[in-house]
């Protein structure tokens, strides 16, 4: 007998979740524009709620496009399944909400989206939920950090905008030593650059918003589970491991085993908070998954002639790319991240704000907005926008400062691209310190 | 406790009455009592008595995991002891399949119905997947994932929303401790009572088959059926291996007809 294969990334990425409609024969996925379902008899209706049945009852819950794509991003990265949210911040407060009650704690690396930070460091607070943040480049610091109500570990795959590698291996031990899954947001790297469940992570998430639906279309998020975390083992999560009330005294442990986390988050978890995707949403973001195995290649190429321009530039103080030597996880990224270290970067120019202002009033090609991860290139001013709301002193811990400028790659020509910064530097240089 | 042994079943929360009939759910190899999760909550749900069981050695049951067949048949019968019940109909997919067919053979008195999912006689083992499942666990966990459903699966969409088929066979593999599978599919392999238990089975007999098995053939699970008197194959069309999750519904249907 042949030895067994898989299908690859690439086919995975076109096929996975979706079989052609078995009503019209529609090659492509259909978007089920429906809020519900038509139950065949009362006995159905029964055994869909209580689930005796798999099958969708109402789309908030559940819904054939969503689930398509559901399906395919846990075959990309190899988890046991996923649930499709709202956005990507409507994932994380999904992972959270499943998993911790008032009075836990998070340990979280302060190199965070600024949204992230703004969620674990203030809003959750508010509902009893602690957060420590901790350099990630130190992985003992969270070691450091975790209490005995802590109840999760969380970084990014690359921290944000500094791109910090998250030594995934060392904190997933540390997080595992401690009874704790480690979730990861995954957006920066996407499955076609690292597979964090291989590496030790437990649950992950993107912002589908950017690289996986890549053209700046649709907003929205995936929350996925390896399914390797023992839950009962850990002793720290009744939540999944006991008797729950809001759900017919489910056990989502014992029912369900390695599906536990995603049984409560969607029963629960989208019933009650109600953060779902749309099936429009769902079907554009499919479109994007359908080719990025060819886009993300050509992203990572561009970034990297993109930098090595920059990185000689007279105006640019620095280049934060993990692909240069000079970037302090320069070794990690090479071990972690063998494919590339991503198409968003920050550098460091010189002549200060007035500088800044003239750089980016001065670009042709790249679009100055609040995303990452779309066809087309973008560039945004950090301090003045996606991380106004941290303090000088959190500002820099994350590694920014007021001429920081992030730079999202995108599939233009690479020269084109070489030529707008050129122009718009020069600009800035006329423009002086 | 089963023979002296910690030992887990899955009731779907409720408890077990004398009134009510009992079906005993018997996973397959590395598997666990979540493998018929929807199933056996609804005969939980319908007025049964479910124990779905977690073999010794796997998920929340004490090891070492049993050697043979006709051990874990006795096994069962001893659960069903441990559990007060003097008669029960037994659902078994692939190694659990073989059990209960021995279960029945051995214990006519404490078996109602049996319903093999996904089985066949001989039930051999390639050698190549006993070799890894030896020595090399991970590709046997492969081996068993991309065998174990059907070619469409991994290209195809799971009824179960927004789940992934392979992973979470992978991952409930992952949770084995060393040598359980090996020693669940040797146990497999093994069994050569097949036919002679067969011609023993007094009760009605359901054989569910996956049209697209690529562990237990459909030709074979044919002839197992013609060799049970009581034996009523039927067939799934777009099954493989793992039907529970390849086609809930279908199974789940065939079993309310089964065992009424």
């Amino acid at each position: 007998m042949a030895g067994p294969k898989y299908p690859g990334f690439d086919t995975l990425a076109l096929h996975a979740g979706h079989s052609p409609d078995a009503a019209t024969g529609a090659r492509a996925v259909p978007i089920y524009a429906t809020t519900s379902y038509v139950f065949r008899d009362t006995e159905h209706a029964a055994s869909l709620f209580n689930m005796e049945r798999a099958g969708h009852v109402y789309s908030r819950i559940s819904n054939p496009t969503v689930a398509v794509l559901e399906e395919r991003v846990a075959a990309l990265e190899g988890g046991v399944g996923a649930i499709a949210t709202a956005s990507g911040q409507a994932a994380l407060h999904l992972a959270i909400a499943t998993l911790l009650d008032a009075g836990h704690h998070v340990v979280a690396s302060n190199s965070l989206y600024g949204g992230s930070h703004n969620l674990l460091g203030y809003t959750l607070k508010r509902f009893g939920i602690d957060t420590t943040f901790v350099s990630p480049r130190e992985p003992r610091n969270f070691e450091r950090a975790i209490r005995d109500n802590t109840r999760l570990v969380f970084g990014e795959t690359l921290g944000n905008p500094g791109l910090d590698v998250l030594d995934i291996p060392a904190v997933a031990g540390i997080a595992h030593g401690a009874g704790l899954p480690l979730l990861v947001d995954s957006t920066f790297t996407t499955p076609w650059l690292m597979k964090p469940f291989e590496l030790g992570a437990d649950l992950l998430y993107h912002s589908a918003t950017k690289f996986l639906g890549g053209h700046g279309v649709a907003i929205g998020g995936v929350l996925v589970d390896s399914g390797r975390f023992d839950w009962e083992k850990s002793g720290k999560f009744p939540q999944l491991t006991a008797p729950y009330e809001g759900f017919h005294d489910m056990d989502f442990e014992e029912e369900s085993g390695t599906r536990a986390f995603l049984l409560r988050a969607r029963r629960e978890g989208l019933r009650d908070f109600g953060a779902c995707m749309a099936p429009m949403t769902a079907f554009q973001i499919l479109q994007g998954i359908e080719t990025l195995h060819l886009r993300m290649p050509r992203h990572v190429e561009s970034t990297r002639k993109v930098v090595n321009f920059l990185a000689a530039h007279s105006m640019v103080e620095s280049v934060g790319y993990p692909e240069l030597a000079s970037h302090p996880d320069h070794a990690l990224a090479r071990r972690l991240l063998p494919r590339g270290a991503g198409a968003v970067f920050s550098f460091n120019m010189k002549g200060g704000r007035p500088a800044g202002r003239a750089f980016i009033e001065s670009l042709r090609v790249f679009s100055h907005l609040a995303n990452v991860g779309d066809a087309k290139s973008l560039v945004i001013h950090p301090a003045s926008t996606t991380h106004y709301r941290m303090t000088d002193e959190d500002l820099e811990k994350a590694g920014i400062t007021a001429g920081t400028v992030r730079l999202s790659i995108g599939l233009e020509a690479a020269d084109d691209l070489v030529d707008d910064l050129d122009r718009a530097l020069k600009a800035a240089q006329r423009v002086g310190p | 406790m089963v023979e002296g042994r910690r030992a887990f079943v899955y009731t779907a929360a409720h408890d077990s009455g004398p009134a009510k009939p009992s079906v005993v759910f018997v996973h397959g190899a590395g598997l666990d009592h979540s493998w018929f999760g929807l199933q056996s909550r609804y005969f939980g749900y319908h007025g049964r008595n479910v124990l779905a069981v977690d073999l010794p050695g796997h998920g929340r049951s004490e090891g070492p995991p049993l050697e043979s067949v006709g051990r874990i048949a006795d096994w069962i019968v001893a659960l069903l002891d441990a559990a007060n019940i003097a008669r029960a109909s037994l659902v078994g997919h692939s190694l659990g399949a073989l059990v209960a067919l021995e279960c029945a053979a051995r214990y006519p008195e404490r078996v109602e119905r049996i319903a093999l999912l996904g089985v066949a006689f001989p039930m051999k083992v390639s050698d190549a997947f006993l070799e890894a499942a030896r020595t090399n666990e991970q590709a046997a966990y492969d081996m068993d994932t991309i065998w174990g459903h059907a070619p469409r699966v991994p290209l195809g969409g799971n009824p179960n929303p927004g789940m992934w088929m392979y992973g979470d066979t992978l991952a409930r593999l992952a949770r084995l401790a060393p040598g359980v599978l090996y020693t669940s599919l040797k146990a497999c392999n093994d069994y050569a009572a097949g036919l002679e238990s067969a011609a023993k089975v007094k009760c009605r007999a359901l054989i569910l088959i996956g049209r697209r098995d690529m562990m237990t053939s459909p030709k074979s699970a044919d002839a197992l059926a013609t060799a049970i008197a009581g034996g009523q194959a039927v067939h799934i069309a777009c099954s493989g291996h793992s039907l529970m999750a390849e086609a809930p519904d279908a199974v789940l249907d065939a079993l309310i007809d089964f065992l009424g």
